[in-house]
C-alpha cells in the first residue's frame, strides 16, 4: 500500500492505495466516482479520459500513485452551481451523445483539444478526437459540439 | 417526379420539433446509473474462466486452488452447475425439425469455441476473483475447429456437436412459385437473356457497443432482482424464469442506464446465468462486468453469411428472377434469436424492386466460433448488400447506368400498396422522390463529371460512385406474422399512462431505451396528443416491476409499434376525461372540443375545463358521475396489422488510390423517408450513428478467427471500430410518405443509415475499379484487399479479390 494525496474535481483525498491500482479504478471504486468509466482494456477507447492538472489522459494507463500531489478533474466537477460547461451545454444542444457511455471522456478529450487549439478545423477537430471511439453519433454532433463552444470563445 | 406527400400539422404540435433530449443532463455531468456502478450491500465479484481453444473435450477440472485463493467465496466448473443451469434459450425454432444441440452456460464436458465459459470464482474483489482464475485446472483434449461454412456441410466434416449427428442446424426456404406470390425461378433461369451470379460474405461482425456487458444480481429467498446492462429487460424476465426454474413473479430486472446495444444485448447471455446462479448459491448480491476482451470473443457477433445470388433478367433490363443461397454461421450454439436472423432477412432480398420470380434458401450451420445473433438490422442489411450489389452487377453486364436499372425496375409511387415476391405489403413508398432529391443532395452530376475526368486522365487516385436504394420491414411485430415465421413470442407492445393528481402524467412503456433518446420522443407525442407541457409528462420505462409488460427495444419497433401504444393509452385517458368535462360543465360530451389541453363547447371556447382540473377532480372524487370509477389511468396493447417499410436512397462518392488502395469517402449524401417524423434531431442523430456502423462493415471491420478457431481481433486494438477521424460529415435529408398503417405515420430509423451503407459503399469502391476489371471487393475493402485486388488483375487473375 502507497499512501497518497490527490485533489479530485477540487476536494482533497489522502488514501492508500495498492501500487497496482489504475487511476479509473481508484476514482471509481475508492472515491465512489463512477462518471468516469471503462470501456476496454487496451487504453483505445478514451472512455475513462480526465484530466491530470490540466491535460487529458486516459485515467486506464495511469497508475493511481503517479497522480499523487496532482490535480484530477473529472466530468462530475465540470457542472458549477448547477451551470453546465459549457462543452457540456453544446453536448445537449448538438445531440452529441445517445447512450452517453463515450460522453465523459468526450467531453474531457474536447475541452483539452480546445485549449491546445482553440480555433480548430473540422479536420483537426477529427484528428483531435482519435483517441475516444463512440459507437452511437458516428461523431459528426460531437465534432459540431466542439465547433460551437470554438466560435463562441472565439467571440 | 417530384411529388412529396405531407401530412399537415397542426401549428401547436409538438410533432416534428427537435426538442433537445431529457436524457442528457444526467449523461453529461456523469451522474449515471450504469450496472458497473452499482454497489451493494455484501456483493461478491465474480470472474469467469475462458475456454483458451476452440473445440475439446473438458477431460478434467478442478477448481479447488481457486476455492483457497485470497479472497475467494466460492469457485464452481460447469459440472458444479450442470443439474441446474438449463441451456439457454432460443426463441426461435425456425423448422420443425431444427437441431438445437443446447447451450449451457458454463460449458460441463466440451468447449465449442475459444471463449466459452467453463468456470466462475467469486471474490471480495475483482482483482481477487481475476487472480484467482488461475488457479484453476482444466485438462482440455483438443477436437478440430470446425470453421469453414461449406467443409463444414460437407460428407465426413468433423463435427461441432458429436451427439448432433451434422453441422447443419436446418434449412428454410422460400419459393415464390410454392408460396404463389410469383412465378419459379427455375422457369426465369430457363428463359433468361442475361444471368449474372456472384457470391457475396457477410463477414463476421462485433457490436462494439462501449458498455462492456454486466450484471448485478441480488438474490432474496425465492426471489431475485437483476439489473442487467440489457436491451430486453422483459424477455429476460420470462426467459430467465424458465431457464432457471425460478417463478416469473419472483423474478424482477432493471435495465437502467444502458450504453448501447446495436442488437448487441438482445440475447440471454451465459453471464447472467451465471451470475443467478452464484448469487443463490452465497445468498449473496453477485456482479459480474466483462472486459472489453471478453465482450469481443463472447458477446455474440452479428452478419455471418456466404451469399450465393442469380439474377435473371432481359436485355433491357427488366428483371425476371432472383435466387438466393444463404449459408448461415450460427457460431457454436443458438442463442435467442440466432436461426431466426437471416430467415428474417428472406423478406428482404427482393427489395424495392418487381420480382416476378423469387426463391431463397438458407442452412444454417454450426461453427466452433462464437454464436451469432441479432446486429443492427438483424438479416436486412445483409439481403439489402447482397440485392443492391448484384442490381450495380447486372447494370455492369448490360452496360446500363445502374440508377437507370434501378428505375425500370422497382415499385413506383402510384403502384402502392404493392405485394412484393416474398409476400409482404409495402404500404407506401416514393422512391423517386427519394432519389432525386438525393442525387441533388450529392452533387452527383458533378461528382460523375470528376469521375470521368479522373478515368481520362488515368488519375491514380480514381473516383467511385455507389447507389444504394433501399427499404427494410421495421416495426417487428404484427405477432400474426412472427408466428406463421414459428417465433416463439408476439410482437405488440404496451403503455400505460398514470395521470397525477396535479395533472402531470407519467407514461409506462414496455419499450426499453438504450441511447435512442425515446423519453424525448415520447414524451413529445404525449405532449401532443394531451395537449399538455412537454415537461409535465415523464416517461417511465426498463423495470420488470413499474413497467410490467413489453417486449423491449430492437428491430426499429419502439416508435412504430410502442409509440403508437402510447398514443392508444392516451386517447383512453382522453375519453374517460371527456365524461368527466361534460358531467362538471353540465354538457353534452358530444358537444365536447378537446385542444391544447382543455374541455370546451364547440362554438363557445370561453367556458372550458382544463386536463388539471379534471385530474384534481378525480382526485378528490366528491363529485364524479354515477358509478365512475376514481381514476384517470389507462392501459392499451397494440399489435400492428403489418410492418412499416421505411426506405431510402443512399449515395457515396469515394476516393481510391490505385497505388495504395486507401479508401475514402469524399461525399456520402443520403435521404431517408421514415414517414412522419417526431424529433428530426434525434432522427439525424439515428442516421449519423447508424452509417457510421455500415461504412465500417464496408471498410474497417471484421471479427477473424485463425486457422485454429483463436479469435485474433479480440481487442480494439485489432478489431478497427472507426473514429472520428476515419468518417466524413454526412449529407442528410428527408421526404415524408407517411405510413399508412398507423396513426402516427411513423415508419422507424434505427436502422436504416446501417442496411443502405454498406452496399452504397461498397457499389462505390467496386465502381471506381470497375474499368481495371475488378467486380468484387470481399468486406472490409480494406487498403491491403484492394490493392491485391489490383495486383492480382494487373498479373492477369480474374475477378473478385479474397
Ligand atoms: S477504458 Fe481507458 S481507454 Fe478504454
Ligand atoms: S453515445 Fe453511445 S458510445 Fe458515444
Amino acid at each position: 500500500m502507497t499512501r497518497i494525496s490527490v485533489q479530485v474535481d477540487g476536494v482533497e483525498y489522502t488514501d492508500d492505495v495498492e501500487p497496482r491500482t489504475l487511476l479509473v479504478h481508484y476514482l471509481r471504486e475508492q472515491l465512489g466516482k463512477t462518471g468516469t468509466v471503462v470501456g476496454c482494456d487496451t487504453s483505445n477507447c478514451g472512455a475513462c479520459t480526465v484530466h491530470l492538472d490540466g491535460s487529458s489522459v486516459k485515467s486506464c494507463t495511469v497508475l493511481a500513485v503517479q497522480a499523487d500531489g496532482q490535480a484530477v478533474d473529472t466530468v462530475e466537477g465540470l457542472a458549477k452551481d448547477g451551470e453546465l460547461h459549457p462543452m457540456q451545454q453544446a453536448f445537449t444542444d448538438c445531440h452529441s451523445l445517445q447512450c452517453g457511455y463515450c460522453t465523459p471522456g468526450m467531453i474531457m478529450a474536447s475541452i483539452d483539444l480546445l485549449k491546445d487549439n482553440p480555433d480548430p478545423t473540422e479536420e483537426e477537430i477529427r484528428t483531435g478526437l482519435e483517441g475516444n471511439l463512440c459507437r452511437c453519433t458516428g461523431y459528426q454532433n460531437i465534432v459540431r459540439a466542439v465547433q460551437q463552444v470554438a466560435g463562441s470563445e472565439r467571440s | 417526379m417530384t411529388a412529396v406527400d405531407d401530412k399537415p400539422t397542426s401549428t401547436t404540435s409538438q410533432i416534428g420539433v427537435s426538442r433537445k433530449r431529457k436524457e442528457d443532463r444526467h449523461l453529461v455531468t456523469g451522474r449515471t446509473t450504469w450496472v458497473d456502478n452499482m454497489i451493494l450491500p455484501g456483493m461478491v465479484h465474480l470472474a469467469i474462466l475462458r475456454s483458451p481453444m476452440a473445440h475439446a473435450k473438458i477431460a478434467s477440472i478442478d477448481v479447488s486452488g481457486a476455492r483457497t485463493a485470497p479472497g475467494v467465496l466460492g469457485a464452481w466448473s460447469g459440472r458444479d452447475f450442470a443439474d441446474v443451469q438449463g441451456d439457454l434459450p432460443c426463441a426461435w425454432p425456425v423448422t420443425p425439425d431444427m437441431v438445437n444441440p443446447g447451450a449451457p452456460s458454463l460449458a460441463v464436458d466440451q468447449v465449442n469455441f475459444a471463449g466459452d465459459a467453463v468456470a466462475v470464482v467469486a471474490a471480495r474483489t475483482k482483482g481477487e476473483a481475476v487472480d484467482a482464475l488461475e488457479e484453476i485446472d482444466v485438462d482440455y483434449e483438443p477436437l478440430p475447429a470446425v470453421l469453414d461454412l461449406e467443409a463444414a456441410l460437407a460428407d465426413g466434416a468433423d463435427l461441432v456437436h458429436e451427439s448432433a449427428g451434422t453441422n447443419k442446424s436446418y434449412s428454410w426456404e422460400l419459393d415464390s412459385a410454392a408460396a404463389g406470390s410469383g412465378g419459379s425461378v427455375e422457369d426465369a433461369a430457363r428463359d433468361a437473356e442475361v444471368t449474372v451470379k456472384r457470391r457475396f460474405i457477410q463477414q463476421r461482425l462485433s457490436p462494439g457497443f462501449m458498455e462492456p456487458r454486466s450484471v448485478v444480481v441480488q438474490p432474496a429467498d425465492e426471489a431475485v432482482t437483476i439489473w442487467s446492462s440489457t436491451q430486453i429487460p422483459h424477455i429476460l424476465r420470462t426467459m430467465l424464469g424458465l431457464t432457471l426454474g425460478i417463478d416469473e413473479h419472483k423474478v424482477r430486472v432493471v435495465a437502467p442506464d444502458v450504453g448501447g446495444g446495436f442488437g448487441g444485448k438482445i440475447t440471454i447471455t451465459p453471464e447472467e446465468v451465471i451470475a443467478t446462479l452464484v448469487a443463490r448459491e452465497l445468498g449473496r448480491p453477485a456482479k459480474y462486468t466483462e472486459s472489453r476482451s471478453e465482450s469481443m470473443s463472447a458477446a455474440h457477433h452479428g452478419r455471418g453469411q456466404i451469399q450465393d445470388l442469380t439474377i435473371t433478367a432481359t436485355r433491357d433490363g427488366k428483371v425476371t428472377g432472383l435466387d438466393v443461397h444463404l449459408i448461415a454461421d450460427m457460431g457454436a450454439y443458438l442463442r435467442l434469436l440466432t436461426p431466426g436472423v437471416p430467415v428474417l432477412g428472406a423478406f428482404m432480398f427482393p427489395g424495392i424492386y418487381k420480382f416476378p420470380s423469387y426463391r431463397f434458401r438458407c442452412d444454417g450451420v454450426f461453427t466452433t466460433k462464437v454464436p451469432t445473433d441479432a446486429y443492427r438490422g438483424a438479416g436486412r442489411p445483409e439481403a439489402t448488400f447482397g440485392i443492391e450489389r448484384i442490381m450495380d452487377e447486372l447494370a455492369a453486364e448490360l452496360d446500363m447506368d445502374p440508377l437507370e436499372l434501378r428505375r425500370k425496375n422497382w415499385i413506383t409511387h402510384e403502384e402502392f400498396p404493392f405485394t412484393t415476391v416474398a409476400g409482404l405489403t409495402y404500404d407506401s413508398g416514393n422512391y423517386e422522390a427519394a432519389t432525386e432529391k438525393a442525387l441533388e443532395l450529392a452533387g452527383w452530376e458533378e461528382l460523375k463529371a470528376e469521375q470521368a475526368r479522373r478515368r481520362e486522365s488515368n488519375d491514380p487516385v480514381q473516383l467511385g460512385l455507389g447507389i444504394s436504394t433501399f427499404t427494410e420491414m421495421c416495426g417487428l411485430a404484427p405477432s400474426r406474422v412472427l408466428g406463421s415465421l414459428d417465433y416463439a413470442a408476439g410482437g405488440w407492445e404496451s403503455a400505460s399512462v398514470r395521470v397525477l393528481p396535479t395533472g402531470k402524467v407519467e407514461v409506462v412503456t414496455g419499450i426499453s431505451p438504450h441511447g435512442q433518446g425515446h423519453v424525448t420522443g415520447f414524451s413529445q407525442i404525449v405532449a401532443d396528443r394531451l395537449g399538455v407541457p412537454f415537461e409535465d409528462v415523464e416517461i417511465i420505462h426498463g423495470d420488470t416491476q413499474s413497467s410490467p409488460k413489453g417486449l423491449d427495444t430492437y428491430g426499429s419497433r419502439s416508435l412504430t409499434v410502442g409509440g403508437v401504444a402510447v398514443v392508444q393509452a392516451v386517447d383512453k385517458v382522453i375519453e374517460k376525461a371527456r365524461k368527466i368535462a361534460a358531467h362538471m360543465m353540465e354538457a353534452n360530451e358530444d358537444d365536447l372540443e378537446y385542444a391544447d389541453g382543455k374541455f370546451s363547447v364547440a362554438g363557445a371556447p370561453s367556458s372550458s375545463v382544463p386536463f388539471g382540473d379534471i385530474a384534481f377532480a378525480v382526485f378528490s372524487a366528491h363529485d364524479l358521475p354515477e358509478g365512475m370509477e376514481p381514476t384517470l389511468n389507462s392501459e392499451a396493447t397494440y399489435d400492428p396489422g403489418n410492418f412499416s417499410f421505411p426506405h431510402g436512397t443512399h449515395l457515396c462518392a469515394v476516393e481510391v488510390d490505385t497505388e495504395t488502395g486507401h479508401v475514402a469517402i469524399r461525399t456520402y449524401a443520403c435521404v431517408d423517408d421514415i414517414g412522419t417524423p417526431i424529433n428530426p434531431m434525434l432522427i439525424d442523430g439515428q442516421v449519423h450513428g447508424g452509417l457510421a456502423q455500415g461504412i465500417a462493415q464496408a471498410l474497417y471491420e471484421e471479427a477473424v478467427y485463425d486457422d485454429d478457431g483463436n479469435l485474433v481481433t479480440g481487442s480494439f486494438v485489432d478489431y478497427t471500430l472507426p473514429t472520428a477521424a476515419d468518417l466524413p460529415t454526412f449529407h442528410t435529408d428527408r421526404t415524408v410518405t407517411p405510413s399508412t398503417d398507423n396513426p402516427l405515420g411513423v415508419k422507424g430509423v434505427g436502422e436504416a443509415g446501417t442496411i443502405a451503407s454498406t452496399p452504397a459503399v461498397v457499389n462505390a469502391v467496386v465502381d471506381a475499379l470497375r474499368p481495371l476489371g475488378i467486380n468484387d471487393i470481399t468486406m472490409p475493402c480494406t487498403p491491403e484487399r484492394v490493392w491485391r485486388a489490383i495486383q492480382d488483375h494487373a498479373n492477369g487473375s480474374e475477378g473478385a479479390a479474397r
